[in-house]
């Protein structure tokens, strides 16, 4: 089992109080596996992205348990972090297109990168060329300004780079969204094979794209509004989800072959709760068409069947 | 209503401008009175560039725009002022289409100090009330807000709402729900699809296709500033002619049907071709012995449908 997450607590400290962003998130991702992780703007994914790889101020460590490889990862602690961010666990940010120092040529800074793990530029030089063969860029950028690659080039360099050590968890985070169909799918493809070919371990990959999770994902954990909502295989969340909030944001996909004149979709009505003093109970209990009485009390992450967790109080009484 | 015709746009680029790049290559199509047209092209292709001379913002370097039959290059002053009451555009990115020092009605302000000045106070708070019921939102939740006190979703239906306030003819809509979450993107959309319905004509300006089949009844195809492909949406989706066109859509994210074994190749060589086909490199059917070195020309092959390829009845075979 590569990531052990329990009850993760992660809030951020304002004057006005805590917001707060991840409340216990529980969940594990199995080795080699890809796990997409949705939801809406501000649902938490990137504040999960963030708590696994540099938690700082004014994000601040609440509770909650972690393991990677069966190793405690001790997230709260920015100097042993250092052991294994790079090493053990690595990131594509957002931002991977401005993420490479621009006053550096490409080579150079990624031997400081490598310089700073203590780790010889010269020994590792071959694997990196070889990677860069199979990303199909030329050993050429190695000696350009990040300024001299397009964004696409960029983004595979960066993805290069954060895999160069092969770390145990990757996470990708929303590094699919700037880019068009054609790019889109050549780096979605890529970290699969990444994956295949035992670069890293297993994968977050965080989008809210959920039809770009469809085709990479092996599953898929849905959030909202700090919470997690539903996690299951990727073809049970599209083809069989429980939550309503999964149901919702599913159908109000447009497809192609959907047309507005012969089928109109649907949004989700309202917008999630303010998280700073989030409601009690279920935080989706207010846009829910499925709501009643008990979802005043907060619903737990049961599994409810295998590999399948869900929140909502509908779906357990559905099964008890 | 509008015509393009053959525009062209070379930007200069280089430390000094001596190099060209050439945005737009040749471009014609027009869009009618109510009519919804996609435009659709990977980043690079051009796409934004027309927008943004539709929109009168960057000059054009050859060929005319005309609106109603009046060429828009010329317009100037109050012609100028004239033409914006009737043509409006929407951009990608509503956060920062908004001062953040200011409220984010004071879009609506600037709007009636230019183009209704001598609007009387009660009339215009109705007229501003009417268009943000139009568009969906509550003007006693939204209005007196900063920037920042609004989601994107309510930000971009702010500046549909302020275009409406003009009772525009003509909206450009450049990427405007791209940035927006899934939830709220389909509001939008379906909110365009309404003013269609209401006599108002929209370029939309995306990438992504689904959500251009979703609302337009033509989608026009760029490839690297020129046309390749452009008809009915229904002969583009389900008939695509132009290579390029194929692999498009082959690479659109989908919920009922995994990505097939195609290779997407991302080596594009940006040679300086400028005779032959704009999609010479990436072509899997290009062969320079066929018409490959020459530009190839729109052909009609079925009423509507063009596309600017010399063996499209091979590639489509091939299919």
């Amino acid at each position: 089992m590569t990531l052990q997450v329990e009850n993760l607590k992660v809030y951020y400290q304002t004057l006005r109080g805590d917001v707060k962003a991840l409340d216990g998130a529980t969940f594990t991702v199995e080795d080699g596996e890809i796990m997409g992780l949705a939801g809406e703007s501000g649902c938490g994914k990137s504040t999960l992205n963030n708590s696994l790889i540099l938690l700082k101020p004014p994000m601040r460590f609440v509770g909650g348990r972690l393991e990677l490889d069966n190793e405690e990862l001790p997230v709260w602690d920015m100097k042993k972090m250092n052991n294994f961010r790079f090493k053990k666990i690595s990131t594509i940010p957002q931002y991977a297109m401005d993420a490479m120092n621009p006053t550096r040529k490409i080579g150079k800074m990624t031997s400081e990168l490598l310089g700073s793990r203590k780790i010889d530029f010269k020994n590792i030089l071959p694997e990196l060329k070889r990677r860069l063969d199979l990303v199909e860029l030329s050993y050429d950028v190695l000696n350009m300004y990040p300024i001299e690659l397009s964004g696409g080039m960029k983004q595979r360099m960066v993805m290069v780079l954060s895999t160069l050590l092969n770390p145990s968890l990757l996470i990708a985070d929303e590094i699919t969204s700037a880019l068009d169909v054609s790019t889109q799918k050549a780096v979605a493809k890529m970290l699969v094979e990444f994956r295949d070919r035992e670069f890293v371990k297993s994968l977050i990959v965080i989008t809210h794209d959920i039809s770009i999770l469809y085709q990479i994902a092996d599953s898929i954990m849905i959030m909202y509004a700090g919470k997690l909502a539903e996690k299951a295989s990727t073809e049970v969340i599209i083809n069989s989800p429980r939550h309503p909030y999964t149901k919702l944001l599913i159908s109000s996909l447009p497809d192609i072959g959907v047309k507005y004149s012969q089928k109109k979709l649907k949004g989700i009505p309202g917008k999630p709760p303010l998280l700073l003093d989030p409601p009690t109970g279920c935080r989706f209990r207010e846009r829910c068409p499925a709501a009643f009485e008990k979802c005043l009390n907060e619903p737990p992450f049961i599994e409810i069947e295998k590999d399948h967790f869900v929140a909502c109080w509908k779906e357990f009484k559905k099964n008890a | 209503m509008l015509k393009l015709e053959k525009i062209s746009k070379i930007y200069k680029t280089g430390t000094f401008g001596g190099k060209e790049l050439q945005a737009v290559n040749n471009v014609s199509f027009d869009v009618k009175g109510g009519e919804v047209i996609s435009l659709i092209g990977e980043s690079g292709s051009g796409k934004s560039t027309i927008g943004k001379m539709i929109l009168h913002l960057i000059s054009i370097s050859s060929g005319a725009i005309k609106f109603n039959g009046i060429d828009i290059s010329t317009l100037k002053g109050n012609a100028l002022k004239d033409y914006y009451r009737d043509v409006q555009g929407v951009f990608q990115d509503p956060f920062s289409s908004y001062n953040p020092i200011f409220k984010a009605d004071r879009i609506f302000k600037i709007i009636r100090e230019e183009f209704f000045p001598e609007i009387k106070n009660p009339e215009w708070k109705k007229k501003i009330d009417s268009s943000l019921r139009a568009v969906g939102l509550n003007p006693d939740e939204v209005l007196n807000k900063y920037p920042h006190q609004l989601s994107g979703g309510q930000l971009q239906r702010f500046l549909i709402a302020r275009a409406l306030l003009l009772d525009v003819k003509f909206l450009v809509a450049d990427e405007i729900i791209s940035m927006l979450d899934a939830s709220t993107r389909i509001d939008v959309l379906n909110l365009l699809a309404e003013l269609k319905s209401r006599g108002l004509s929209i370029l939309f300006i995306t990438h992504d296709l689904s959500l251009g089949y979703y609302i337009s009844e033509r989608a026009v195809i760029l490839y690297r500033g020129c046309i390749v492909e452009i008809g009915p949406t229904e002969q583009i989706y389900y008939h695509p002619l132009h290579p390029y066109t194929k692999l498009l859509i082959a690479s659109v994210p989908r919920l009922d049907k995994k990505w097939e074994e195609v290779e997407v190749k991302l080596k594009a060589k940006y040679s300086e071709l400028l005779t032959g086909c704009v999609y010479y490199e990436r072509c899997p059917f290009a062969d320079k012995d066929k018409d490959c070195a020459e530009r190839p020309p729109l052909i009609e092959t079925e009423s509507g449908h063009f596309v600017a390829c010399s063996h499209y009845m091979e590639v489509n075979e091939h299919a």
